[in-house]
């Protein structure tokens, strides 16, 4: 927090140009009616604008006067947000130096030490002439092209005291240079040739248009192979609410939310049989990688529905499949004794197995549809845990 | 290996292409949004869900869960806010997108709005990004003119599009505090609960996104949440802006996959630390508020959001504050101190006054004119205003501090020391 006060000497009145009441008429037409005040800080920018960079007490009351708002109101937002200026501040320049840590690092403070000498001991203080000013201002967000200032509208990047001085200069002469980087790099991409985007087939429209076989292979109903995550596009995932209502219950498409269930429910796995926390080194995720392209999730298999089941839990341990809202202890026994013991086989089912489950567990209510257990199933492989140990009610909506 | 060009989302983000409408299309922006749009409201939310984005505005929370959060049938507006306000200290990529690749944002609003049955959508902007805001209103209007927002656009979905600007406060970049700040009011966060799905903007249904996790969302779509899915590490899905700053030899905003080990980021992205990585110090691995990560843990350290809480520090925007051996790391965080105690919103007690307190604290400590029973005194007084406010400001202002005290101790012993040595002598 910083104390900021109105300066002791203010002008008697503030009138905006007819330009700027235009444009003020416009900004409040932005918000819903009776809801003007949010028009203030854009409002109190123009008016800083409009007065030579700094805002006045009369302006204060004149943009409350106009949105309808109390004085005291106004005033808040005058002395809370610090880009607005409460005293005079250069004609030809007010100097903003980000002085905060990624600025500092490469050297903020010699550039507030040229401001010092050059401008004046302190900020916030006219130069003699008047014609400067300058102030150590929090980050402005220009931190990749560290240290900066910024003047007026635009910023200056990439400085040295050297560099900054001749910046000055040219305000001083009246011909700013041209802003950004003053040692010529293109925005914030890396001194020298861009490491990356060189690729020529992103810029030449190819991309335009290709993505959309993914969307009428669905429609047209064909038969979607279930491709390894790891290898992406194209990756047949069959958008949800596209299920073909009339089509035959043999191979349906794998539900991608549990095909990236899988994906992650292999390498949580992986990571926590390692055990010791250690991030991953690029090798050891290239080999997880491909790992996971060789263990392609399974294809609903065309055995009348029946799903892939296990003789016993993997590693002698089954996951709490109680956790499904709606699996009780009696269901849980019932998918145990089918084979399954784990939320990713779950989440692999496709509509026919999940029918072929209900009928085997002599559920004629179909609640492992109702009750969403293929999307809950996926929710609890990636790792997630429902604060309930009786689940999570599934919410309405979505898959029917 | 690195991520695949044809795998970059932000195909624009240094600006050697047209920023406009024409480059946009050219790159694939607005290539039949109709036709995701049409695949309806669920289908939307379900991919981003699926895809495994989570927000990358600094928690991390799940994009797809939290529209999700939406009412469906409610009588009053829904809203979508967008947070452009990028003030984190290290952070700079929301800059790039809006003055670069305006469209993906634009496009990434409309669809998010329709998942969410929102028809107005407010983008808060940074004050001091003036230019950004211009380039993003020109854009904007690029988009109105061809009909592909507005009331009766071309894809059957009524959308409003606003620009609105701060006026140079953090605070604001905190949800509830921007809904102050957009409302006309200063930037002082809400208490939470009612969250802002249920009591936001105008005591409307808000869901307030980062810039970035909207404007990947229509190439997630485009291409598929299994295609999001496969790049990068479980729970820690798809790709991410990194901003790399200090002493690297080349700082730079770069995209790359999540879980990018953070040595070979530097080395390819950056030409390296400043004098060869032996000379690393340390490393703020996602914005001021992230306690720093030592050297020796940084060789196989990856970029995502897990591995870094295990480190008990975190992501954050992934802006990468990097030290080498030259850095006074005391100064480094009293400057971070200080940055806290100018942003509070001066609202709790123990955030007004705590970092104000830690800040003069540790310039001392930097001077070495202090006591080092101090040392702990200052972590447990971190500890008073961490978790005692309303927002996590003070949070953010305790965890360097904290980062500071556990991992470089020693030397602010050692300056303590010398200081005390120094004046021993000028006293005889």
């Amino acid at each position: 927090m910083a104390v900021r006060r109105l300066h002791p000497e203010q002008p008697t009145s503030f009138a905006f140009s007819n330009e700027n009441l235009a444009w003020v008429q416009k900004t409040m037409a932005k918000y819903p009616p009776g809801k003007q005040a949010s028009a203030v800080i854009p409002v109190l920018w123009r008016a800083q604008e409009q007065n030579d960079g700094w805002l006045t007490e009369p302006a204060i009351r004149v943009i409350a006067d106009m949105l309808g708002m109390a004085y005291i109101r106004v005033y808040e937002v005058a002395t809370f947000y610090t880009m607005f200026q409460l005293a005079p501040v250069g004609l030809k320049a007010h100097v903003q130096v980000c002085g905060t840590t990624p600025c500092m690092l490469r050297g903020a403070e010699e550039l507030i030490h040229v401001c010092k000498t050059r401008i004046a001991p302190h900020q916030h203080e006219l130069s003699a002439d008047g014609d400067f000013s300058w102030e150590e201002v929090e980050c402005l967000g220009s931190c990749a092209n560290a240290p900066m200032v910024q003047i007026f509208k635009d910023t200056y990047e990439d400085l040295t005291p050297l560099l900054l001085e001749k910046v000055l200069d040219g305000f001083q002469r009246g011909t700013p240079p041209k802003p950004g980087s003053q040692v010529g790099r293109q925005v914030s991409a890396p001194a020298g040739k861009p490491t990356t985007l060189n690729d020529p087939a992103l810029y030449d429209g190819s991309g335009v248009g290709a993505w959309k076989k993914r969307f009428e292979q669905t429609a047209a109903e064909a038969p979607v192979a279930a491709a390894a995550p790891a290898a992406p596009p194209p990756v047949a995932s069959a958008p949800i609410e596209a299920k073909p209502a009339a089509a035959p219950a043999e191979k349906p498409p794998v539900h991608p939310a549990a095909l990236a269930a899988m994906a992650n429910a292999g390498l949580v796995k992986e990571l926590e049989g390692r055990g010791d926390g250690k991030p991953l080194s690029p090798d050891q995720m290239s080999a997880i990688r491909a790992k996971m392209a060789a263990s392609a999730p399974p294809v609903a298999e065309t055995t009348g529905g029946k799903p892939a089941t296990l003789e016993a839990p993997r590693g002698g341990k089954a996951d709490d499949l109680k956790l499904i809202w709606g699996v009780g202890p009696k269901l849980e026994k019932g998918l145990n004794r089918i084979g399954i013991f784990h939320f990713d086989q779950i989440a692999a089912w496709s509509d026919a197995e999940t029918r072929w489950v209900e009928k085997e567990l002599n559920d004629s209510f179909g609640s492992a549809e109702r009750d969403k257990w293929v999307e809950q199933a996926a929710k609890l492989a990636t790792g997630w845990r429902p604060k309930s140990g009786a689940g999570d009610k599934p919410t309405s909506g979505g898959k029917g | 290996m690195l991520l695949d060009d044809k795998d970059r989302i932000f195909r624009n983000i240094y600006g050697f292409h047209d920023a406009g409408l024409k480059g946009a299309r050219q790159r694939g922006s607005w290539d039949g949004t109709k036709l995701l749009i049409d695949q309806g409201q669920d289908w939307v939310i379900n991919e981003v869900k699926t895809s495994g984005l989570r927000g990358r505005g600094g928690a991390g929370f799940p994009t797809g869960l939290k529209w999700s959060f939406m009412p469906k049938n409610d009588a009053r507006p829904s809203y979508l806010v967008i947070n452009a306000d990028e003030s984190e200290p290290g952070s700079c990529k929301d800059r790039e997108i809006m003055r670069n690749d305006p469209h993906l944002l634009i496009e990434g609003a409309l669809i998010a709005a329709f998942a969410m049955r929102a028809h107005t959508s407010y983008i808060y902007v940074r004050g001091e990004f003036i230019r950004e805001r211009e380039a993003l209103q020109r854009a904007i209007d690029e988009a109105y003119d061809a009909r592909l927002i507005g009331p009766n656009n071309i894809h059957g979905w009524d959308f409003d599009l606003f620009v609105h600007h701060g006026a140079g406060a953090y605070i604001c970049g905190e949800e509830t505090a921007l809904l102050e700040s957009l409302e006309g009011k200063k930037g002082q966060p809400r208490l939470k609960p009612p969250f802002p799905a249920n009591v936001g903007l105008y005591g409307a249904p808000t869901t307030v996104n980062n810039v970035e996790s909207i404007a990947v969302v229509p190439d997630i779509l485009r291409r598929g949440a299994a295609w999001f899915a496969s790049l990068g590490l479980p729970n820690n899905t798809g790709t991410k802006l990194f901003q790399i700053s200090g002493h690297v030899e080349c700082p730079c905003v770069v995209e790359e996959e999540m879980g990018i080990p953070i040595r070979q980021l530097i080395e390819d992205h950056c030409g390296g630390v400043r004098g060869g990585w032996d000379n690393l110090l340390a490393v703020i691995p996602g914005g001021s508020s992230m306690p720093l990560i030592p050297a020796a843990q940084c060789q196989d350290l990856t970029m995502d959001f897990d591995s870094l809480v295990k480190l008990k520090s975190g992501l954050g925007t992934a802006a990468i504050i990097v030290l080498d051996k030259s850095a006074d790391v005391i100064k480094a965080i009293r400057r971070i101190a200080y940055f806290y105690k100018h942003e509070s919103c001066g609202q709790c007690t123990p955030c007004r006054e705590g970092t104000g307190w830690m800040w003069r604290v540790l310039e001392r400590m930097e001077r070495g004119q202090a006591e080092k029973r101090e040392i702990d005194l200052l972590f447990d007084v971190s500890k008073q205003v961490e978790g005692h406010t309303i927002c996590a400001l003070g949070d953010a202002a305790a965890w360097p501090v904290q980062g500071l005290l556990r991992n470089f101790r020693d030397v602010i012993e050692a300056r303590i020391d010398q200081y005390q040595a120094s004046h021993k002598e000028a006293a005889e």
